[in-house]
């Protein structure tokens, strides 16, 4: 973020438009040299084929009770062996990155969408708004993300969209004070000034030119979001708050499972847990890649 | 000085005063509010209106929210934080009961992850941008992303059914000695390492590679000093400062981990107990735990400001 207010600061007189397209193109060449990328995002598109199109691949179907094979350990036929209710777990596996997936990634647009309208009201107008908003921010930051969602999931009770809406919530103050901090170095520039003379409304100076200059800092804080989105999702599915049976999900398999590992079951449990920790692990790399290039 | 000093520190205060009150009405607003009903979320969807209205009654849930706010945090600066629904008991016994476990816990891990990761931060830094710094910047930011339970799972299959090093619940006997205690709990605090030693030492070798690059540093080296004399006196005590705040800062995190990690090990600390609570929809309980995590939080960053005021030379004479 420094780079690239040092960038803009140094061009005081030209407008944005003229160095925009060098610019983004030297970026995405930074962005495609960048090793970290590459790997986050293999992993990630892995994952994300199997959430896909996992339900047509996968060997056996992920929600068939075998209740004469339970706790088998791996063989040809089951590859990762059988849970307690005799399932197939290498399909679930598989098929285990559909909803958290699907739910991560709704709940960070939501945040991101939120946060912006956020960060943009309280940069631009300052004052009494901003205050207040920061003081909100510091209460939120006071208790765990993971307290707060549980308080929340509890009164309303568990189910996706809860989830949904809990994450989203949770981190509009988080990526709203990101934007702030972008919106701000960006309000004094000349082209909001030029804006302002000519006479457009605060609306469209927000949204239509402001917003596309702090994008580059708003993709970067949805990628690592995106990271933190899919270790809550999993978190609280693992805790019985989040992804609900019958779903194949990591988390809840771990959190129906891990009572029997005492007896030697692993692969009731290792399997998705490699498959969490190598989703998180994934997607992690592909935001600090795309935050090595964006900001230099 | 002193007076200055004692100006920043009531304002401090102040603030943290007002966080701890406006979290107040977050968490009593979570739980009475956002139902809407308690009786109703306690019963579930199905119950008969009568035995919703009969229950909300009892609890005297039926008032208005502002009257409910008042009496319960009135009886809170009284240190009554009201009865479990769970238990018939009052909340408080459990919750300091809570608290001094989760404390144990917490130290540890504290003991453990603070000197490891300071050191992988500082040797990070000194050999920036070779091998070292790249195995320990990657370790460090592939294990701070992975969820504990994830972690605990792995460590739980390889010491303690594999290797069968240590036990796979963290609930050590009664009277047991203070060793004992370690051996139980060392699993467990573990997963809190693993996700903390990335923060930490992340932030050391962000504070170390800055003060390397500073200008005392290189007077420092051009003067003659030995590069031990210079990195120990010069770059480290300057570095370190934002390491305070940065470890204090995570105790929020750390309490998070601990409702995942205790409710994994079986532990009973406060974060077995939020969980519980929440599981078994008993609100004041649930209020009880979270507005003490909310609170240790609140003076741990206050404790950090003021520990950073006295150790950074800047500050104190900034504010003489």
């Amino acid at each position: 973020m420094t780079a690239q207010t040092t960038m803009l600061d140094a061009e005081p007189g030209s407008t944005p438009i003229v160095f925009e397209e060098p610019r983004i193109r030297s970026r995405w060449s930074l962005l495609f040299r960048s090793g970290t990328f590459w790997v986050g995002a293999i992993i990630t598109g892995f994952w994300a084929c199997c959430a896909i199109f996992g339900p047509w691949v996968v060997p056996l179907d992920p929600f068939a009770d075998d209740l004469m094979n339970t706790l088998g350990p791996p063989d040809a036929l089951h590859w990762f062996g059988t849970d307690q209710l005799g399932r197939d777990v290498f399909s679930r596996v598989i098929v285990g990155a559909r909803d958290i997936l699907t739910i991560a990634p709704l709940a960070t647009i939501v945040g991101t969408i939120c946060g912006t309208i956020v960060g943009l009201v309280t940069g631009y107008f300052g004052g009494i708004v901003d205050m207040l908003v920061s003081r909100v921010i510091e209460v939120m930051v006071a208790l765990p993300l993971i307290v707060v969602a549980l308080l929340v999931l509890v009164a309303l009770g568990p189910s996706t969209p809860a989830v949904i809406v809990v994450i989203g919530l949770v981190f509009t103050p988080l990526i709203g004070r990101t934007v702030r901090a972008a919106v701000q170095s960006e309000r004094d520039l000349d082209y909001v000034d030029a804006a302002q003379i000519r006479g457009e409304n605060a609306l469209h100076i927000m949204f239509v030119e402001i917003l596309p200059n702090v994008l580059p800092p708003i993709l970067v804080e949805m990628t690592v979001r995106l990271g933190y989105a899919i270790f809550f999702v999993a978190s609280l599915s693992f805790l019985g708050f989040g992804i609900q049976p019958p779903s194949p999900d990591w988390g809840l398999a771990i959190s129906e499972n891990y009572g029997v590992i005492a007896g030697g079951y692993w692969w009731t449990v290792a399997f998705a847990a490699g498959a969490t920790g190598s989703l998180v692990v994934g997607v992690n790399l592909l935001a600090e890649g795309i935050h090595g290039a964006l900001t230099g | 000085m002193g007076k200055a000093i004692g100006r920043f520190v009531l304002k401090r205060l102040g603030l943290a005063v007002l966080t701890l009150f406006l979290l107040s009405i977050v968490v009593f607003a979570g739980c009475m509010v956002l139902p809407g009903n308690v009786a109703r979320a306690i019963l579930g969807p199905f119950a008969d209106q009568r035995a919703v209205d009969a229950l909300n009654h009892q609890l005297g849930a039926d008032r208005p929210a502002l009257s409910l706010y008042w009496e319960w945090i009135t009886k809170l600066l009284h240190g009554d934080m009201g009865t479990s629904y769970t238990f018939r008991a009052p909340v408080a016994p459990f919750v300091r009961d809570a608290l001094v476990n989760s404390l144990k816990l917490a130290a540890l891990a504290f003991v453990i992850v603070v000197p490891l990761s300071i050191l992988g931060g500082i040797v990070a830094a000194l050999f920036a941008g070779r091998w070292p710094d790249k195995l320990i910047s990657l370790t460090s930011l592939s294990l701070t992303v992975i969820p504990e339970f994830v972690s605990s799972i792995a460590l739980l299959l390889i010491f303690a059914i594999w290797l069968r090093w240590l036990p796979l619940s963290a609930s050590f006997p009664a009277d047991a000695g203070a060793l004992t205690q370690i051996y139980y709990l060392l699993l467990p605090c573990l997963p809190l390492v693993i996700v903390l030693f990335g923060y930490f030492a992340r932030m050391t070798r962000a504070g170390v590679v800055e003060a390397m690059a500073s200008d005392y540093t290189r007077t420092a080296i051009l003067k003659g000093l030995p590069r031990r004399t210079v990195i120990i006196r010069h770059v480290l005590r300057n570095a370190l400062l934002p390491t305070i705040t940065v470890i204090a800062s995570q105790t929020s995190y750390l309490i998070g981990g601990l409702v995942v990690v205790e409710g994994l090990f079986r532990y009973q600390g406060i974060g077995s107990l939020i969980l519980t609570a929440a599981r078994g929809k008993d609100f004041p309980m649930l209020q009880g735990g979270i507005l003490t995590i909310g609170a240790l939080f609140i003076a741990a960053v206050l404790i950090a400001d003021l520990i950073f005021l006295l150790v950074n030379p800047r500050t104190r004479t900034s504010l003489r």
